[in-house]
């Protein structure tokens, strides 16, 4: 700020406060209708002050869920979304570092091509090729498993890059000091690329999971089976009912979005170096 | 594209490093694109029996389908109207928690964490707040004599679609217009307050030129995020109703494809949608090595 004008900074404040409440408020909605009853919410508005029944209806969602709306209690869902995000996460990061490693530190034949080849990925977001991609898990019998939730999304040509650009910033002399002393390639990966890469391996792994754990589309037309779903697709499967039972929806809601908000509000320095990092 | 100078020599390593990622690539990417590729030359009869080469038939038709070309138009409508909301509510606000020296870190707290929201949840919430017949806004718009209805109107329906998606990408967008402000140097701004310009003149003289390389930036991938990324907002939400009034192109492919099983058209329409990806890319990298020197 360069100058002090009071008249000036309320107005800021207020646009502030508005902007923020603007972005809240559809979740405070959310988090007020969870815990009324169905028939509290059914009659004329939608309060606006909490009600009495939260923890039933959470009780209910986390222990039974809804089954004749095919959901399943939420708790199964809730960890079926994070088995189907860590696995996503650790597998980007996993076979993302050890790509850039072999481009970086090794010179071969068709590295080019190879570079390429990653590089498409970028471009062939999951929506576009839905269908063929997913005759392909049917015909490998991957459909209703966590390797068929996982595996398809975790090619990553962003966290290839990333690691690439990041690995080109480390000083030649590492390597060279690295070989004087007779460290292989596996072992200067372990004991040197790795150490060094910590820091950026966290901040991707806040952005992956986050992908990881709001994946939607794909859950939805590879599980059939309940002991499958993930949360934010029950949710949908919910909704889609004739009368959906409000309350009900708005606990999961609350539960499904949760994890990756704590998430963004404890690393959000992380977060956001892994957010302004991966895009540029 | 260089290595380093010095480099391990490898016949067999450097590929077992790549084959995880390859494998996967060949397996998940680049096979189903081709598959689409060939399917959209193809034709099924209904009963899925015979199949016929059609060459570019599926294609033409396309463009004289008038349920395609109204896909087309809706989904400009829908990105160019979530881009500018999101972007212009972003840059309001970044540039507000800009001036701010000991709430500013607060503010940012309260603001970015709508990104970790699922779309298909951002969807669920506005449908629920928008709910005609239960919803808190209907309420308070019939007041001012409003009636508005998301499952007759196609125009009420878009402006949903539009809040939802925009709503959910404007703390990405703040978070790049926070790190673009907080790079333009302090003494420009000084310099210009001390002849008399106005925190707006300075904004619009100054600040906004100078944003520009992030804001070509964000409007491309705010483009891509509305033309792709908000699949689940409309398949949670309006299931491109009412009367295709929300029916975006990525919806349709996968209505067409899955739902309506219509294969070769479907695959048609994927094999558009990809060539649009490529170019949007293209543009985003384009900026990316120009955006230093503005």
């Amino acid at each position: 700020m360069v100058e002090n004008r009071p008249w000036a900074n309320l107005i800021a404040h207020l646009v502030l406060i508005a902007g923020v409440a603007l972005v809240v408020f559809p979740v405070y909605v959310a988090i007020i209708a969870s815990t009324h009853s169905l028939s509290g919410l059914l009659q004329g508005t939608l309060p606006l002050l909490p009600g009495d029944q939260g923890i039933e209806n959470y009780k209910l969602m986390w222990q039974s869920g809804v089954s004749n709306a095919g959901a399943p209690p939420a708790g199964l869902m809730l960890w079926n979304s994070f088995v189907m995000a860590m696995a996503i996460t650790v597998g980007k990061l996993f076979i993302s570092l050890l790509s850039a490693f072999a481009i970086v530190y090794f010179r071969f034949r068709f590295r080019m091509f190879f570079f390429w080849l990653i590089f498409v990925t970028l471009m062939l977001p999951v929506e576009v090729r839905i269908i063929p991609t997913f005759q392909v898990v049917a015909d490998l019998n991957m459909l209703n498993s966590f390797a068929g939730l996982s595996i398809p999304l975790i090619a990553s040509a962003t966290a290839t890059f990333l690691f690439r650009q990041f690995f080109m910033t480390i000083p030649e002399e590492m390597l060279e000091a690295a070989r004087v002393d007779g460290a292989g390639p596996l072992k200067f990966f372990k004991d040197i690329l790795m150490p060094l890469s910590v820091t950026n391996i966290a901040a991707l792994f806040v952005i992956m999971f986050i992908y990881g754990w709001n994946q939607y589309l794909w859950p939805l037309i590879i599980t059939t089976d309940p002991d499958y779903y993930t949360i934010v697709m029950g949710i949908q499967r919910m909704t889609s009912e004739e009368n959906p039972q409000w309350h009900l929806v708005m606990a999961a809601l609350v539960m499904a979005a949760l994890p990756p908000v704590l998430v963004i509000l404890f690393m959000q320095r992380l977060f956001v170096k892994g957010l302004t990092e991966t895009e540029k | 594209m260089q290595t380093k100078r010095m480099t391990y020599p490898g016949r067999f390593l450097p590929y077992a490093l790549l084959a995880p990622q390859v494998i996967v690539t060949l397996i998940f990417f680049i096979w189903p694109a081709g598959q689409a590729l060939y399917q959209s030359l193809l034709r099924e009869d209904a009963f899925g029996l015979k199949t016929t080469f059609v060459g570019l038939e599926n294609f033409a038709r396309l463009f004289r389908d008038g349920a395609y070309l109204n896909s087309l138009s809706v989904t400009v409508v829908f990105a160019l109207g979530t881009t500018l909301l999101s972007m212009a509510a972003a840059l309001l606000l970044a540039s507000t928690v800009n001036r701010m020296l000991r709430s500013r870190s607060t503010y940012t707290t309260l603001l970015v964490w709508p990104y970790a929201i699922a779309p298909a949840i951002a969807g669920v919430l506005w449908w629920f707040i928008f709910n005609p017949s239960i919803g808190i806004v209907p309420y308070m718009l019939d007041m001012v004599g409003y009636q508005w209805n998301h499952r007759t109107s196609g125009a009420d329906a878009m402006l949903l679609v539009i809040f939802a998606a925009a709503w959910k990408q404007i703390s990405y967008n703040f978070l790049f217009f926070l790190a673009g402000l907080q790079s333009i140097p302090q003494s420009l701004i000084e310099a210009a307050a001390i002849d008399g310009a106005s925190p707006i003149k300075r904004f619009w003289t100054i600040i906004f030129p100078l944003l520009t390389p992030t804001t070509f930036f964000l409007m491309v991938v705010n483009v891509v995020y509305a033309m792709f990324d908000t699949f689940a907002i409309i398949h949670a939400t309006t299931e491109g109703g009412p009367a295709q009034a929300t029916n975006i192109l990525v919806y349709k492919v996968y209505a067409d494809g899955f739902v309506g099983l219509n294969l070769g058209s479907s695959a048609a329409q994927s094999v558009i949608l990809m060539v649009i990806v490529v170019a949007l890319t293209m543009i985003q990298f384009r900026f990316i090595e120009r955006r230093v020197n503005y």
